[in-house]
């Protein structure tokens, strides 16, 4: 397992270096942050100049990517161009959407999971049929779609939430966006879950267990359960990344100063450290939650052992 | 036709005479005659409802998006501001949008925009991620590690991410930078089904007697392995497309996708939900919403069909 580890975080370097290159060249080579801080006005060219070789902007792209890589493995992440650290909107916009992030994924794997397991335990009744729909069409509507109506007649019209999450986000307000991040991943796991019920509650071992006279809950849980929630860990592997592209969608609908919302913010106005910054941190949350993903794998099968 | 490559040596002429076009005069072929994978997809897809619905669907939606003026005879961007936000009448079943825009002309020709982003996205990725993926799983050893390590990267990028990050800095406009993130950043998934198919086929008897007889590379590829190998990569293509479609009505919402004045259900989503205009015109939102999640869901649907239709397992 040890030496499994290690080998998998290896590998994960050369990819992330890869990742953060490409990201740091689209921001860089593609757009001009200097021009872009000066707007519609042409910049004076000493201050240009100034902000140049303040930044390392006069410096080759190759030379300004490791200075910038360098910095980073010493928790420097930059300055934004007003002025404040990168590390500070860091700080903030981290927790709010981690919080974001634990309703959603906590959403989507209870009520994914036990829809999928209801459907799949009762395949072709009303029930199955009912839910298969259900998630297609939220799987055909878009997130931002759902997210304003939701706002409007949840929060505007009804007056159940808040139409706008304050700066603190407790959780309590973050139900209602979480649950609208989630719904399109609980949708899959939901389809997941219930294919792969319906595949194993035709195994022998379930036979055998219902045989041996075990009550149905029990068998349910723990023989069913464990071993149809392999693909839907696979699947959430992929489904952090979802997670964090839907957050932009979602943090901006509902106002929540998170990740996401720092994020588009920093692309519209071309703050090329904050986008930088951000997207290097995402980068690698995302090769780290791949790899737990696999590590989970022996837990939940311990058929599987990594040498 | 892949028919004949399918085939056990011997069962060839069968299958030949079996072949995919002989339509409707073909009973339920015999248990136990040999017929390929494709013969017995097609066999089950005319018979699947889901399949036969979206199939039309689509066909209907590419049509439109082909010649929209055989149902929307106006033009997309003649607004008259006197008529903002004017609810469905008559002559103008979908009503008018904030601009004074007519809202069914609008969602007709916005058709357009949203299938050729998703065709031509698709396209991409298929043709990048086969392309890459069967080398990588046919040559194998140095090449693949390096392919596969390429597609790592460029999977390590989630794909919204990466396209917002793009396109806001080239800011071009119009439809052909989204294409072109979208295949950039999307060809790994593609790629990784790719060279599992492809090693699996290359393992044949058929193509280790294939390269016995001393078969060129090419030929080898062309001839053996793709056939056998694209099955999978069809039924990922299928099921990706109706979600690039999605992708892009996403960016437009962003302010990032597609922009005015190119006509499209993004566009429209976005400006009916700017500010909440919907709110005493629900009409605008509901009519570029509904198209469009109409054509992710036939999408989504033809995918699961071709996939229970190809897929052996099921058998």
């Amino acid at each position: 397992m040890g030496r499994y580890i290690v080998r998998r975080l290896l590998q994960m370097i050369p990819v992330f270096i890869g990742a953060t290159l490409i990201i740091f060249l689209m921001v860089y080579a593609l757009g001009d942050p200097v021009t872009a801080l000066f707007g519609d006005r042409s910049p004076d060219p000493a201050t240009a100049r100034a902000l140049r070789a303040e930044f390392n902007l006069d410096k080759p792209l190759w030379h300004q990517y490791l200075l910038y890589m360098g910095k980073i493995f010493t928790g420097d992440f930059g300055t934004a161009f007003n002025g404040q650290p990168v590390t500070d909107l860091m700080r903030h916009a981290f927790p709010i959407s981690l919080r974001l992030a634990v309703v959603a994924l906590v959403l989507e794997m209870l009520i994914g999971i036990a829809l999928g397991v209801v459907t799949g335990l009762r395949r072709g009744r009303a029930v199955d049929t009912t839910v298969l729909v259900l998630t297609l069409v939220v799987i055909a509507i878009p997130t931002f779609v759902l997210g304003t109506t939701a706002q409007y007649f949840l929060g505007v019209k009804l007056g159940w939430i808040d139409p706008a999450v304050g700066p603190d986000a407790p959780f309590n307000q973050l139900l209602v966006p979480g649950l609208i991040l989630c719904l399109v991943s609980l949708a899959y796991v939901t389809r997941l879950t219930r294919t792969s019920v319906v595949e194993n509650a035709r195994s022998d071992y379930i036979r055998t267990a219902v045989a041996k006279g075990l009550p149905r809950s029990r068998i349910t849980v723990r023989h069913l359960l464990r071993n149809s929630l392999i693909p839907v860990v696979t699947y959430l592997g992929a489904d952090i990344g979802t997670l964090m592209a839907g957050a932009i969608v979602t943090e901006r609908i509902f106002n929540i100063q998170g990740v996401g919302y720092q994020l588009f913010q920093g692309i519209l106005r071309q703050n090329s450290p904050t986008v930088v910054g951000f997207v290097v941190v995402l980068v690698l949350i995302f090769l780290i939650a791949n790899l737990l993903v696999d590590l989970l794998y022996a837990v939940l099968d311990p058929r599987i052992r990594y040498a | 036709m892949p028919d004949q490559a399918r085939q056990p040596l011997g069962a060839q002429e069968d299958a030949t005479a079996e072949g995919l076009t002989a339509g409707a005069s073909e009973a339920t072929p015999e248990p136990g005659a040999p017929h390929g994978l494709w013969t017995d997809a097609w066999h089950d897809l005319r018979r699947n409802p889901v399949f036969l619905v979206s199939a039309l669907l689509i066909l209907f939606l590419v049509l439109v998006a082909l010649w929209p003026g055989l149902i929307a005879t106006g033009d997309p961007n003649h607004c008259e501001l006197i008529r903002s936000l004017e609810g469905p009448s008559a002559g103008h079943w979908f009503g008018f949008d904030t601009q004074g825009c007519d809202v069914y002309t609008r969602t007709v020709h916005g058709a357009r925009a949203s299938i050729t982003v998703g065709v031509c996205a698709t396209l991409g990725v298929a043709l990048l991620g086969a392309v890459i993926g069967g080398l990588a799983g046919f040559y194998g050893g140095f090449w693949d590690a390096v392919l596969s390590r390429l597609g790592d990267i460029f999977f390590g990028i989630p794909m919204v991410l990466g396209a917002i990050v793009f396109l806001s800095m080239v800011s071009l406009g119009g439809i052909w930078p989204v294409v072109l993130i979208i295949a950039a950043l999307g060809w790994p998934q593609i790629a990784r089904i790719a060279r599992g198919a492809v090693i699996t086929a290359k393992q044949n008897d058929y193509v280790q007697a294939a390269r016995a007889l001393g078969a060129s590379n090419t030929r080898m590829l062309l001839r053996h392995i793709l056939p056998n190998a694209v099955a999978p990569v069809i039924v990922m293509a299928t099921i990706m497309l109706g979600t690039f479609i999605a992708l892009e009505a996403t960016l437009s919402y962003l302010g990032v996708g597609l922009r005015p004045p190119t006509v499209s259900w993004g566009v429209d989503i976005s400006a009916a939900s700017d500010g909440m205009q919907f709110r005493n015109a629900p009409h605008i939102l509901l009519y570029p919403a509904g198209a469009l999640s109409i054509t992710v869901l036939a999408f989504i649907m033809l995918g699961d069909a071709v996939r229970d239709a190809l897929d052996p397992k099921l058998r």
